[in-house]
């Protein structure tokens, strides 16, 4: 509860990085970050779902604790983020087909994006306060952007290299994120980490 | 598939999650829960058991009502009916274990959004009957189980020495660090795909080798 904001923006965009180190939407990581120019569209969709899940998650938590209703938090904040992605879809469908395209199957899959929910989990089970955890979900959307970024810029200068066959493929993308994590590793303790 | 061949019997259709369609090492399905919870083969069996529990309860129950649920908002629907078996998975390790709740962690919530089950749910469960969803789910469990364990297993060797706590070299071990790190997963991950790279390689390589050798001898 007393972690300022500042801690918790830094910890965790670069420390506890929601992909590098929590390993929190990795299916989109690994999916969507072979362009630049569509992993900063995704990361941005992502980071605004974060933030209205975010948003609802804290007021649906005082809702269920108040009611006691404990065992439906889980199944509530599945239901609103499910209802954010859908919002986010109509937006982008009408006023970016293009992008719409682009995305494709990887928009509706939002829904099922770990580090959306996580964002959603995490405030409640660290009793994060109102301000706190839009923080916690700006911090964790930009971190999931700059990962995104990172590995995507990667991947575009990979294509340009001969890598043998056997490596090609999701083996390459994983070995490349490891090697990004070790690097965000030396961010460790920086912020409000443990 | 050609059309004319028979559907796979119960026995394919159980093996076929734990080896040709491994969600783990060939769909690549599921990775943060798999990365997550291998720092230890104990974490990464009872992550496997419970994700295995919420897929063949949630592919039954979605296979029985596959003909009720409206196809517009199946997903929804899917999405319920599992976050219900997750929360049940959640109490029971709670009840079972508070030591492997800790453990997991806020993962055991996160099966939700695993998309092995959706995908199970949507691709599997809502056009076969009950029995072969229900088999089907099984080895999906089955071989994500398998891929969680030979990830956290190598993990826990070189990053602790140790197999299910047990100590496997001498006192003067000095453990590998990194590999029970978050780097340590991509790159015991990356190293499986190879593995299994190198050797589909090899499979197709042999095979077209002997075409290319007959020839030679004509």
């Amino acid at each position: 509860m007393s972690e300022s904001l500042s801690q918790i923006f830094i910890g965790t965009l670069l420390a506890n990085n929601f992909v590098l180190a929590m390993f929190l939407g990795l299916c989109p990581f690994l999916g969507v970050s072979a362009r630049l120019n569509t992993a900063l569209p995704m990361g941005a969709a992502t980071t605004f779902v974060m933030l209205v899940a975010s948003l609802c998650a804290f007021g649906l938590n005082w809702l269920v604790t108040t009611f006691h209703l404990e065992f439906l938090r889980l199944i509530s904040y599945i239901v609103i983020i499910a209802s954010a992605v859908q919002l986010v879809e109509m937006v982008l469908k009408k006023y970016s087909p293009a992008l719409f395209r682009a995305l494709g199957i990887y928009l509706p899959l939002i829904t099922t994006n770990c580090a959306v929910l996580g964002v959603a989990l995490f405030q409640t089970a660290r009793e994060y306060s109102f301000t706190q955890s839009l923080t916690f979900a700006a911090a964790g959307g930009a971190g999931f952007t700059l990962a995104l970024l990172l590995m995507a810029g990667l991947r575009e200068r990979l294509n340009l290299a001969s890598v043998p066959n056997v490596v090609q493929g999701t083996a390459l993308s994983l070995m490349l994120a490891g090697l990004l994590s070790l690097g965000f590793m030396g961010f460790a303790g920086l912020g409000a980490g443990e | 598939m050609i059309p004319g061949q028979k559907q796979l019997t119960n026995m394919e259709e159980l093996l076929e999650g734990i080896w040709k369609q491994n969600p783990v090492f060939v769909m690549v399905l599921g990775m943060c829960p798999v990365l997550a919870v291998s720092v230890s083969a104990m974490n990464a069996i009872s992550m496997g058991l419970a994700t295995t529990f919420v897929l063949v309860g949630s592919t039954l129950l979605v296979s029985l009502l596959r003909s009720v649920i409206p196809k517009e908002v199946r997903i929804a629907t899917y999405i319920v009916i599992i976050a219900t078996f997750v929360t049940v998975v959640d109490y029971l390790i709670q009840a079972i274990s508070l030591a492997v709740y800790d453990a997991l962690g806020a993962f055991i919530q996160l099966i939700v959004v695993n998309c092995i089950i959706l995908g199970r749910a949507e691709a599997h469960a809502s056009k076969n009957p009950p029995l072969r969803s229900v088999l089907n789910a099984l080895g999906m469990g089955a071989g994500f189980t398998l891929g969680l364990f030979a990830l956290g297993a190598v993990r826990e060797i070189l990053g602790a020495g140790k197999l299910f706590g047990v100590a496997l070299f001498g006192p003067d071990f000095q453990p590998w660090v990194v590999m029970v790190l978050p780097p340590g997963g991509f790159f015991v991950l990356g190293s499986w795909l190879l593995l299994f790279n190198w050797l589909n390689s090899r499979k197709t390589d042999a095979a077209q080798a002997k075409p290319v050798e007959g020839h030679a001898h004509v």
